[in-house]
């Protein structure tokens, strides 16, 4: 019994504050993605060789996001039937975008215009129990220049 | 010392290539930081303790890269990878590594 209520307290905590935390990162997510567009980031692998590129310089971002329990509750149930696990989705999506804008926003640091051969490395660094995915790791890298235009 | 993960850069001319060079760190966090880790995992949300440890330890990799570089005399690293490993539980390896060349 006091197993079932605990379960079900976590579940709760996990529903609100995952999902409150989770529309407040996208909101911030979108919102930055606004101030930053004038930044591409393009995953091409050589810069354009006229004159004007130049102070070449390596930017990273990365971040490290944790599903809440709710979802993961939701996941392992997903995992009976099989088919789209949603609630892993989003957690992927909000860490590649979060790590795209700390890239970009360390380009523009450095007042670069573009970002070229950006690479996305993903990697779940925490297991959680039961050896389900707890936590994943995004690192995006890639070269800003300057460019006259 | 130049560091991009493009090939060549469109302003400079490679005089000498110098091979590869690499760095790694291997990094495990304090108990405080699992156990903050661990309540993040019901609540969900960035994990900001292993977000900086992560980014420390990549910060150090690329020092020992750039190390072996000055060492073997190049003054730019080109097309730099990142790769992370998981070695055992609670620790991860981060390595960096890229090809040293000198540029005129």
């Amino acid at each position: 019994m006091i197993d079932l209520i605990i379960l079900v307290t976590l579940l709760a905590l996990g529903y609100g504050f995952g999902s409150y935390a989770e529309s407040r990162h996208y909101k911030s997510i979108i919102a930055r993605e606004n101030t930053l567009r004038h930044i591409p980031a393009v995953t091409s692998r050589f810069p354009p060789m006229n004159e004007g590129s130049r102070d070449a310089a390596l930017v990273s971002g990365s971040v490290v996001v944790s599903v809440d329990y709710f979802k993961r509750f939701i996941a392992t149930l997903r995992n009976l039937v099989g088919g789209r696990v949603t609630s892993y989705e989003s957690l992927v999506d909000r860490a590649r975008r979060e790590a795209i804008l700390r890239m970009k926003a360390e380009a523009e640091k450095l007042h670069a215009d573009i970002v070229f051969n950006v690479k996305l490395e993903t990697s779940s660094i925490h297991k959680g129990r039961g050896n389900s995915i707890g936590s994943v790791e995004v690192l995006a890298y890639g070269t800003a220049l300057k460019t006259d235009q | 010392m130049i560091v991009t993960n493009i090939e060549i850069l469109p302003d400079k001319r490679i005089v000498q290539h110098l091979g590869l060079v690499q760095g790694s760190s291997v990094r495990a966090k304090h108990v405080g930081r699992d156990i903050m880790a661990g309540l993040k995992n019901i609540f969900g949300g960035e994990l900001k303790g292993y977000t900086e440890l992560l980014q420390e330890s990549r910060a150090e990799a690329m020092e020992r890269m750039i190390e072996q570089a000055e060492a073997v005399g190049a003054n730019a690293v080109l097309n730099v990878r990142f790769s992370t490993s998981s070695v055992a539980a609670g620790a991860a390896e981060l390595f960096a590594y890229g090809t040293a060349v000198v540029l005129e």
